[in-house]
């Protein structure tokens, strides 16, 4: 059974073809990686999934439902989450709260019951803060609640930004090249959290500068160059793929 | 928490110890620190510039003056039907341009502002009085108890004060209050996390604008007299400039803001020729020394559960 998939997907930005008739299959409970070469249209597949982009053409269906069209908030609601390539917390707010905001989805008191703070307000209240630091605690970051989260280092921003996503309860968890700025070191910790997360039951997409950690982590690989779709199977069986070596490595032309 | 109390109970017993005039003056810093406080929501935790709040509490203030004079209903009455007529405004003008940003948004509520005023000069439908404005409008009333003197309005303010400090508070340490904060500091992320930016952007605004509605009944019942002269760009300026100066997104920071931009002019009468070159200089000083504001916010505080239970599902 396939939790997400996307069919004939296309996106042009002008005389841009971003994305061309893509087609994905995203197993339940599998880590899947998407990788390709810079501009391969990687980030825009995601920006497609998760609404911030409208596709020009194709179907991306999650779970028996259409995408497409839907906004961004609705989407994080039935269950998928992501983070960013380029990290994007509310900086000047604690780690606490950004991981709040995560939460945001699966609560419901609006401006009424939080003036007159009702007894289920509060309740909610209480549930989330419990729910945003077993997060905290799940990511490693318990200890640096109170601070500020830009005063994090740049792995523990990332961090940040998985217990936020891992908060909306998603189904499907869309990592956006959560190694880039990482350490050796630190990568080795992300594949651990990364299998972690799965063992909970949440499948993981995964795009990917970085080889290594692709070739370690996901169990099927799609390759992307100039938005089409050229390779897909195993590590194994991409990487001796003759067309993703062309890809990122070019030709020898005679 | 001890110098609040203190302040709290200096400004209870001041009408004991002061005359008319400065009891006047603090029921006028008394109306911007609510005006504050519901622009405070839009300004200071959206982060959305809005520079027409007072076209939200013209309409407030005329939605009093014209149920009172017309129907004979008692001003306080009013309170609820001004809050909704500011708020449903605000919804209608404000849900096609509420995508904007910036700049943008700022310009146009500066629009707005105007638009408000000069159609309550031009007289529109026919119940607004025109440049005359409208006038005869009664005086409050509780239980049969009519409110006319500064220190008779005094208590009636600043209890009103004190329910939108009581009301604030709880909406900024909520739900909405942070999804806010979320949105003013990353739009992306924000929706990102899952939360409807357009629907808190509008919401902030409807309910700041109900509360400016709600200061535009009491300044009407308080002044019997509302003209279109009163709710000039200036007005929201001021409103603006205040929860700046005091500190935005703190609510002591814009009450203060309110004591300093409506109390100290009248302290230095004196020298009223030269009150716009200080308030430029000390805006300016502001901008350069304490960007924040005088009183910046406190970060909220959580109350964490300190068990350690390790390796729990998120």
């Amino acid at each position: 059974m396939s939790l997400l998939s996307i069919k004939n997907l296309t996106k042009r930005f002008g005389g841009v073809l971003a994305v061309n008739e893509v087609a994905l299959e995203v197993g339940t409970g599998s880590i899947m990686g998407l990788i390709g070469p810079n501009g391969a249209g990687k980030t825009t597949v995601f920006n497609l999934i998760t609404g911030i982009s409208r596709p020009d053409q194709g179907e991306i269906i999650f779970d028996g439902k259409l995408l497409v069209g839907l906004p961004t908030h609705r989407i994080i609601a039935l269950g998928i989450a992501r983070t960013f390539q380029t990290i994007r917390l509310f900086q000047n707010l604690s780690v606490l709260e950004n991981v709040l905001a995560g939460c945001h989805s699966r609560m419901k008191s609006g401006s009424l019951r939080a003036m007159l703070r009702t007894p289920f307000q509060r309740g909610e209240e209480k549930a989330a803060l419990a729910r945003a630091v077993q997060a905290l605690e799940f990511v490693g970051l318990r200890r640096d609640a109170e601070q500020l989260a830009k005063n994090l280092s740049h792995g523990n921003q990332r961090l940040l930004e998985i217990a936020r996503a891992l908060v909306t309860k998603p189904r499907l968890l869309i990592l956006d090249e959560p190694a880039g700025g990482m350490n050796e070191q630190e990568t080795t910790d992300l594949i651990t959290l990364i299998r972690k997360i799965r063992d909970q039951g949440i499948t993981i997409l995964l795009i990917e500068h970085d080889m290594s950690l692709v070739m370690r982590v996901c169990e099927h690989i799609v390759v992307l160059d100039y938005g089409a779709k050229i390779s897909e199977g195993t590590a194994e069986k991409v990487k001796s793929d003759p067309l993703v070596i062309e890809a990122y490595l070019g030709t020898d032309e005679e | 928490m001890i110098t609040y109390g203190v302040v709290t109970a200096l400004l209870a017993m001041s009408p004991l110890f002061l005359n008319k005039y400065w009891v006047d003056v603090l029921n006028n810093v008394g109306l911007y620190a609510i005006l504050g406080l519901s622009l405070n929501i839009i300004v200071g935790h959206a982060g959305l510039f809005n520079l027409g709040h007072a076209a939200f509490y013209a309409v407030g203030a005329y939605t009093a003056a014209i149920f009172n004079t017309r129907f004979n209903i008692p001003v306080l009455w009013l309170l609820p039907l001004c809050a909704c007529s500011a708020g449903l405004f605000a919804a209608i003008v404000m849900r096609p341009i509420i995508h904007l940003r910036g700049d943008y948004l700022c310009i146009v509520t500066i629009g707005l502002g105007e638009i408000v005023r000069i159609a309550l000069i031009n007289d529109v439908f026919g119940i607004t009085g025109g440049a005359n404005g409208i006038f005869g409008i009664d005086r409050p009333s509780i239980f049969g108890i009519a409110i006319r003197r500064p220190h008779e309005f005094f208590y009636l303010i600043w209890g009103f004060v004190a329910v939108a400090v009581f009301l604030f508070y709880r909406l900024e340490n909520s739900r909405f209050g942070r999804a806010l904060n979320y949105l003013r500091e990353d739009e992306v992320a924000a929706e990102g996390s899952g939360i409807n930016v357009a629907h808190y952007k509008l919401a902030c605004f409807v309910i700041g604008a109900a509360w400016a509605g709600m200061v535009g009944n009491v300044f009407a019942s308080k002044m019997t007299i509302i003209s279109p002269e009163s709710f000039s760009f200036w007005e929201s300026v001021l409103i603006f400039t205040l929860i700046l100066l005091g500190g935005s997104a703190s609510i002591p920071g814009v009450i203060l803001g309110a004591l300093l931009i409506v109390g100290l002019p009248e302290v230095f009468r004196g020298i009223a020729n030269a009150r716009m070159l200080i308030f430029g200089g000390a805006m300016i000083a502001m901008m350069i020394f304490r960007t924040e504001g005088i009183l910046p916010p406190r970060p909220r505080k959580y109350t964490l559960s300190d068990d350690s239970s390790g390796e729990s599902r998120a």
